[in-house]
């Protein structure tokens, strides 16, 4: 069971979207992102939309896996859309009852928050659905790095996110461990108020700390062996290069994004 | 056979907060043949994995001299070339592998040396295959067994084409199925390859393999031999604590019952054919 955690959450495939640099996705998802934040009426929402479904399409990522990764954030989806729906008190009443009143503003601010939401977390779900955690820090290296003139410390950064992402499920199989070893020693977890629940972590934290920092004691010997010495000098075996396909993407990101500017500047914004 | 590593009378003591300063490691005068595969035995504590960090310059000597192929590990400017040729395969497989993919693991000691990527992909790929591991580049590391894991780490090593490799217990947290994977690999690197191999264990079957055994003892070296010289020296091996091995210790019960077995019987292989041949003489067989 412990084994079947997939790092980050990649889907391996040979897809179009798997193919395309990290970077242009990196670089994309967050363009997309604030592009969705700044659609004012239902055309330009539903171009993006459209773009989104496209996208899903292209990375043949199963829409069953897209709506797993929307089950966090439903609580907070419902949350704001009913806040959203009744806070809004400008726009033409269409319903009141007592203190609660809903105006056609409202129901379309809530209707775009949501829809937002949902956009957001598919996109930054298909980045990581197709893009190896490798790959990702890679990309997050590369874009980062003219930071390097001002001096910040970019490689180690990046280095820092790898060795994370490696050991979140080693640490996961550590807790695992831990755990049997204590409730074998008579330790209760289950039962008891919050304080005692957070009182009885304790002898899981404290172990896993202690093995925590160990492993990495470890870890830094044996990278040392390997004649790590930073990014100074350092080769990868994996380039990164731009293709035909990383340019289609590029140029299609801008079309998406002058035809939203388009739709906004010739209907009304709603909200 | 010319020397890879040579050890003239090395001392090193831990830092610690106390006054007085036990030596780790005492004295020792020692010499690794290329080619060869040493074994280097003694119990907890005696010494064997401070010894394997002063071969590649991660522990530096308090007192005495390290030469990897003639250069002093104490010279700051030597440091980088002596573990470019003297590689080292730790116990623990999940602290030592840096990356979420297998491939991307084995990358990383010669990305670290700066080689182009078509070569460290050609290494890559020979290491790999060299441990017997190519079928899982694309995997993670974490979804593979302990001796699995364990190859991953020396194909990490040997994609740095070092000369040499020192392997500190890595087989003591394995099942014996991954422990007999990964000592098979050694062994025909060794062959093969012509890696030199410096294997601290503490199954003695492992070490009777070994052309050399160096018996350790409270930082000092006891005795170092043939398998068959140093598994013959009973009393050394009540001194140091050791065991004979499995095999060796089926053919002394043997012998006290009166079975004349003859020649070397340090092997599950070479006991059974001392095994068989008595068993002609007695015309059993
Ligand atoms: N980091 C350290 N700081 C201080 N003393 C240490 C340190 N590591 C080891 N020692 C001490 O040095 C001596 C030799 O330890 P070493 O780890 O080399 O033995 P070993 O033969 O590898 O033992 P084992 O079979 O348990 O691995 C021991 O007395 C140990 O307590
Ligand atoms: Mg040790």
């Amino acid at each position: 069971m412990i084994r079947d955690i997939t790092i980050g959450q990649y889907l391996s495939g040979t897809s179009f979207m798997h193919k395309l640099d990290a970077r242009v996705k990196i670089v994309c998802t967050f363009a997309y992102i604030i592009t969705i934040f700044l659609c004012k009426n239902f055309w330009s929402l539903g171009l993006m939309v459209a773009f989104a479904a496209l996208m899903t399409l292209l990375s043949r990522v199963p829409v069953r896996m897209l709506l797993r990764s929307l089950r966090p954030v439903a609580f907070i989806l419902l949350f704001t859309a009913v806040l959203n729906l009744f806070y809004t008190k400008t726009g033409n009443v269409l319903f009141q009852w007592k203190f609660l009143m809903l105006t056609d503003k409202g129901l379309f601010t809530a209707i775009f928050m949501a829809v937002r939401i949902l956009s957001l977390v598919s996109v930054s779900a298909l980045l990581t659905y197709t893009t190896t955690p490798t790959a990702l820090t890679d990309g997050i290296e590369k874009l980062l790095s003219p930071l390097k003139l001002i001096k910040v410390p970019v490689h180690s950064l990046a280095m820092m996110m790898t060795l994370a992402l490696r050991f979140i499920p080693t640490l996961i199989e550590e807790i695992d461990r831990i755990m049997s070893a204590q409730k074998a020693r008579g330790a209760d977890l289950e039962t008891g108020g919050f304080i005692q629940r957070a009182k009885a972590l304790l002898p899981i934290l404290i172990p896993l700390f202690v093995s925590a920092f160990r492993r990495a004691y470890e870890l830094a010997f044996a990278m040392e062996c390997r004649c790590y010495r930073g990014g100074e000098g350092r080769t990868r075996m994996k380039q990164m290069k731009l293709g035909v396909r990383d340019a289609v993407t590029a140029v299609a990101f801008v079309a998406l994004i002058a035809g939203v500017v388009l739709l906004s500047r010739f209907f009304p914004a709603v909200i | 056979m010319d020397t890879i590593i040579q050890l003239k009378n090395v001392s090193f003591a831990y830092e610690t907060e106390e006054e007085e300063k036990t030596l780790a490691v005492k004295n020792v005068d020692l010499e690794v043949r290329r080619g060869e595969f040493l074994a280097v035995v003694g119990h907890n504590g005696s010494g064997k994995s401070t010894l394997a960090k002063l071969f590649n310059a991660i522990h530096l000597p308090t007192e005495g001299q390290v030469l990897v192929e003639g250069m002093d590990t104490a010279d700051e400017a030597n440091v980088y070339d002596v573990r470019r040729r003297v590689g080292m395969v730790f116990q623990n497989p999940d602290n030592q592998i840096v990356a979420t993919i297998v491939e991307d693991d084995v990358a990383f000691g010669p990305e670290n040396l700066g080689v182009p990527a078509a070569e460290i992909r050609e290494r890559v790929d020979d290491a790999l295959r060299a441990v017997g591991m190519y079928e899982y580049r694309l995997y993670e590391p974490h979804k593979l067994s302990g001796g699995q894991k364990q190859r991953v780490a020396v194909a990490g090593i040997i994609a740095m084409r070092t000369d040499c490799v020192i392997f500190d217990e890595s087989t003591a947290m394995i099942d014996p199925k991954g422990r007999r994977e990964v000592l098979e690999t050694v062994r025909k690197l060794n062959r093969e390859l012509g890696i030199t191999v410096i294997f601290i264990t503490h199954f003695m079957e492992e070490a009777a393999l070994a052309d050399r055994v160096v018996v350790m003892d409270g930082g000092s070296v006891a005795a170092e031999g043939t398998p068959a010289e140093v598994f013959a020296d009973t009393a050394l091996l009540r001194r140091t604590g050791l065991e004979l091995p499995p095999a060796a210790q089926l053919a002394a019960a043997l012998r006290e019952n009166g079975v004349a077995l003859d020649g070397d019987t340090l092997t599950p292989e070479t006991c059974a054919d001392a095994l068989f041949r008595a068993a002609q003489k007695a015309g059993v067989v």
